[in-house]
């Protein structure tokens, strides 16, 4: 049943319906950071990053390994103290917990798909949806499918498999279960990490596809490291080196910049390099 | 001043005797993340190597320098026997393991008490060490102040080991990094086996050395396991330094609080404080800082 | 494909509702015809043990906490309920035999509430309740987990009984409380009360065990399964899994109270012997062997692990340690689903299921920053790819 990831057809309709319409929102999310500066002890993974991102702007950040890309979205999230600013619209995120600042509508996925391998799909996804609910509901079983679950599960072409175990998922099934739990989430501000790492052709635009319907309503940050994927459906790209931004702009902006060109083609390495190894250890 | 310069001295005592017993699972549970239950029967061990040997030799001098590096072995084999049957098949699963190596400790108990008997015995104090000595005002006991000596020998041949030997090289690069080091051509199956078998035969050691206190028996281990696990989750792990730092904590904290109320009450009061210290700092006091999101 | 959700979390309804309407009858038709009165006592003490069980089975099975140290909750349980039954029998203002004989003769102030019945019931409850829930709360939101949550709550075990032993005027030290008459009102002397005892044991237990259904199929049941394999990921979702581990450690508190201030006028005796570091793991075998994850497992493990005590120390004083450690031994390193996963194994392979089996969660892996924890992967749950 692993072999079922014939399910790239996604359902634009569900993905719309999951959404909501843009119009009826008004809304115009934006993240913006600005010094946002991260250190492990002596060692300084972020430094002085400014960076912001809109609504309808799906950003790619790339960079070598231990460029800090990572360790931003670790910032943002809380997982990792910041000093410096990072806010989505008017909330500021840096010192919050973690899991508020998940309520305030950031949410992410993980390098490794992390989702809850002995629950079953649908369990994943309802739980994902569930950060609001009162005590009295969490104390219930669980009735009817809420809406927005039924709508990810189609979105996410999971909804043959609601009932299997998410352990038992295929590795690319498992990437597309985090996006759909970042979808039910109902996050304004979403970070991918590598989310077609090892994903078929078909599935990187299914994938994609998605990402861009996704990217026009959210605020949606991509850190990926295939280039061509990245050609396909970046609006913009930022590249980051040594913990900072090196360059900013679109695609082919980017592909032009002389400091991007020399970070790729192997100029000779600068002191310190190799400290900064650390990150994909 | 009179009365602190006793209280003071009771607690390093303490806090000796805390650290013999917490060195060991410094290592295995600091180092390599397994909880020993086991470990005070280990202690146990020790004990009664002390006592099997004096009465072999007879003369209390020199079976206690004969148990000393004796008591290492045994529980060290003890420790060695344990991880090659139970413990590395379940390096995954510490939680696991906990209540494994308690269903170890209660066997190892319930031998001794077949073996030897259930009743505690006396294992005699070396000439050498009767009496006291006196500064200040305050006698000392020779016996507590050997303990205190041992404690910091150990503390130095441990910290010694760690960083000059080339197998303390390896034990530190396993526990930084099992995938690399394994990569670089270190055994980790090797390594974890030293590691235990020298966590284990510091708990050996441990023991001999009580009996210098006061009579043993086969629950000798339960009565030090707890505090030796508060003392290395309130240091640290990782570091040898936070347990260090531990054990006299909590020796001059028992010793001053029981002062001041009743030894039961002082126990409890020692277990609100830690639990106190670990809001301020959850990882310990030493805290080995990694990017790891465990 | 629903009613093979509901059988990967708990039990299908039906099947549920067979093996409850089961139990119940042995419990109150067959059981109390079968046994002499003191086998019938025996059984009823048992149940007060399975009832901490069912409890150490959500935090511990479900919510992937290790408590070692249930014992200070049945003994809290116990204790309040002891002091009220000495009070009761010394009667109105009257002092308790012995604190007359070790102590001044007055009664402290903390006794008094428990004059008291109905004090002493919502005491039984409040205190066990509110210790766990600061405690809880003080080490969950601090991350304190795994194998540290394990040591602390041993700790605490260890302290509580000191603590008893210490405070022989008014806690009865090491020989504890015994000697009680009667329990509200009723002669515990006379057969039929004792029965009547053991109905109410068979009936607590049995809504503990609909509790812990209930608590199991409900969405908090899978949040909590989701908080023990990857309490990290919950926290990204917005959700704050010390709220769900402080419910889920109070539930089991109250559960162990529960059972001690049960045990108390079944047994006719608690002391610090029953609350300390040894007795509060020895809680741990028969959720062990019966199944952690499952429903029934810790109950009938529980009482057949007590069951077995008592005949093997009938014949053979040692051999009930031996047997004791074995079993630590044998199940939880070669068995750690329990005999339960047995029968899941059979049930799952004739259904073809995939078997989520229970092995231990992540989220007790190695405490917090532990360098060994570096060689595992940056994912949320930190397991390895």
């Amino acid at each position: 049943m692993t072999d079922q990831t014939t399910a790239v057809e996604h359902d634009p309709g569900a993905t719309d319906a999951l959404l909501g319409p843009d119009s009826a929102r008004f809304r115009h999310d934006y993240l913006e950071a600005r010094g946002l500066r991260v250190a492990f002890g002596g060692f300084v993974a972020v430094r002085d990053v400014d960076l912001t991102v809109a609504q309808g702007d799906l950003r790619f950040l790339i960079g070598p390994n231990g460029a800090g890309k990572t360790t931003l979205i670790d910032a943002v999230t809380g997982l990792v103290p910041a000093t410096g600013s990072a806010r989505l619209g008017r909330t500021e995120l840096l010192g919050r917990g973690t899991h508020r600042i998940a309520r305030h509508g950031v949410g992410r996925t993980f390098q490794t798909a992390s989702v809850f391998e002995e629950l079953t799909v649908l369990q994943n996804l309802d739980i994902a949806a569930g950060a609001r609910r009162g005590p009295l509901t969490m104390l219930r079983r669980r009735g009817a499918v809420p809406e927005a679950v039924e709508q990810a599960l189609e979105v996410v072409g999971l909804a043959g498999l609601r009932d299997t175990p998410a352990g038992v998922l295929a590795h690319g099934q498992k990437q597309w279960l985090e996006i759909g739990m970042l979808l039910v989430q109902d996050a304004h501000l979403l970070f991918l990490d590598e989310p077609v790492a090892g994903m078929t052709q078909a599935e990187r635009e299914a994938t994609g596809d998605l990402l861009r319907r996704i990217g026009s309503q959210r605020v949606v940050v991509v850190v990926e490291h295939d280039m061509e994927f990245l050609r396909a459906f970046a609006d913009s790209v930022t590249v980051m080196h040594q913990g900072r931004v090196l360059a900013e702009g679109t695609v082919a902006e980017v592909q032009r910049d002389p400091a991007v060109v020399e970070v790729y083609l192997g100029a000779p390495a600068q002191p310190g390099t190799a400290a900064t190894t650390k990150e994909d250890a | 001043m009179d009365t602190l310069l006793p209280q003071l001295f009771a607690g390093l005592s303490l806090g000796s005797v805390l650290l013999l017993a917490a060195l060991g699972l410094a290592l295995t549970f600091g180092q390599m993340g397994v909880i020993n239950m086991a470990h005070g029967e280990f202690m146990m061990a020790g004990a009664y190597t002390a006592f099997v040997v004096q009465g072999l030799l007879g003369d209390p001098g020199a079976s206690l320098l004969v148990a000393l590096p004796l008591g290492f072995v045994v529980g060290g084999v003890l420790g060695l026997v344990l991880e090659a049957t139970l413990v590395h098949r379940m390096y995954h699963r510490p939680l696991d393991t906990l209540l494994v190596t308690w269903g170890v400790a209660l066997l190892l108990q319930q031998v001794a008490r077949d073996v030897f008997g259930a009743p505690n015995i006396d294992v005699a104090a070396p000439g050498w060490l009767s009496g006291a000595v006196t500064v200040a005002g305050v006698a000392l006991p020779k016996t507590r102040l050997f303990i205190l000596a041992l404690a910091v020998v150990c503390v130095a041949a441990l910290a010694f080991a760690l960083r000059a030997t080339p197998l303390g090289r390896r034990i530190r690069a396993v526990v930084q990094n099992r995938d690399l080091a394994e990569a670089s051509g270190i055994s980790s199956r090797g390594t974890d086996r030293m590691t235990f078998f020298i966590g284990s035969g510091l708990a050996g050691v441990a023991g001999v050395a009580l009996t210098l206190l006061g009579s043993i028996g086969p629950t000798l281990g339960t009565h030090y396991i707890v505090d030796a696990f508060l003392v290395v989750v309130a240091g640290g792990i990782g570091q040898i330094k936070g347990t260090v730092v531990a054990a006299t904590a909590l020796g001059l904290m028992q010793a001053f609080f029981e002062y001041s109320t009743t030894a039961s009450v002082a126990k409890v009061l020692v277990f609100v404080v830690v639990i106190a210290f670990l809001q301020v700092r959850p990882q310990g006091l030493v805290t080995v800082r990694t990017r790891s999101l465990a | 494909m629903t009613q093979r959700l509901t059988a990967l979390l708990a039990p299908g309804r039906t099947r549920a509702l067979a093996g409850f309407a089961l139990a119940a009858v042995v419990l109150f038709a067959v059981a109390p015809v079968l046994l002499s009165p003191f086998r019938l006592g025996l059984l009823a003490k048992f149940l007060c043990l399975a009832m901490v069980a069912v409890g150490i089975g959500l935090a511990w099975g479900r919510g992937g906490l290790l408590t070692l140290g249930q014992g200070v909750y049945f003994g809290l349980g116990a204790y309040v309920m002891a002091m009220h039954l000495k009070l009761a029998d010394a009667g109105p203002g009257g002092v308790p035999d012995f604190m007359s004989l070790y102590g001044t003769g007055e009664v402290p102030w903390w006794w008094e509430p428990m004059r008291s019945p109905v004090a002493t019931v919502a005491l039984v409850i409040l205190v066990p309740a509110l210790l766990a829930g600061v405690l809880g709360w003080a080490v969950f939101t601090r991350r304190v987990r795994g194998a540290y949550f394990a040591i602390l709550s041993q700790a605490l075990a260890a302290a509580f009984a000191i603590l008893l032993v210490g405070q022989q005027q008014t806690t009865g030290g090491t020989n504890g409380l015994n000697g009680f008459r009667s329990f509200f009102g009723y002669d515990l002397a006379d057969p039929v009360n004792q029965r009547m005892l053991y109905l109410v044991a068979a009936g607590v237990l049995l809504a503990m065990v609909l509790v812990a259904r209930q608590l199991m199929v409900s969405r908090f049941g899978e949040l909590l399964v989701a908080v023990r394999d990857a309490e990290d990921r919950v926290r990204f979702l917005g959700y704050d899994p010390a709220v769900a581990k402080t419910t889920v450690y109070v539930v089991a508190a109250v559960m162990a109270a529960v059972g001690g201030a049960l045990f108390v006028p079944v047994v006719g005796i608690v002391s610090p012997a029953d609350v300390g570091v040894v007795p509060s793991i020895g809680f741990l075998v028969g959720v062990a062997i019966g199944g952690r994850a499952t429903l029934l497992g810790p109950v009938l493990g529980a009482i057949a692990v007590s069951w077995a005590q008592t005949s093997i120390s009938e014949q053979f004083p040692s051999g009930w340690i031996y047997f004791q450690g074995a079993l630590f031994v044998g199940v939880v390193a070669f068995l750690p689903g329990g005999l339960a996963s047995l029968l899941g194994r059979r049930r799952r392979r004739g259904r073809g299921d995939a078997a989520p089996a229970p092995e231990e969660p992540e989220t007790t892996a190695p405490p917090s920053p532990v360098p060994a924890g570096a060689h595992t992967g940056r994912t949320a749950q930190g397991r390895q790819p």
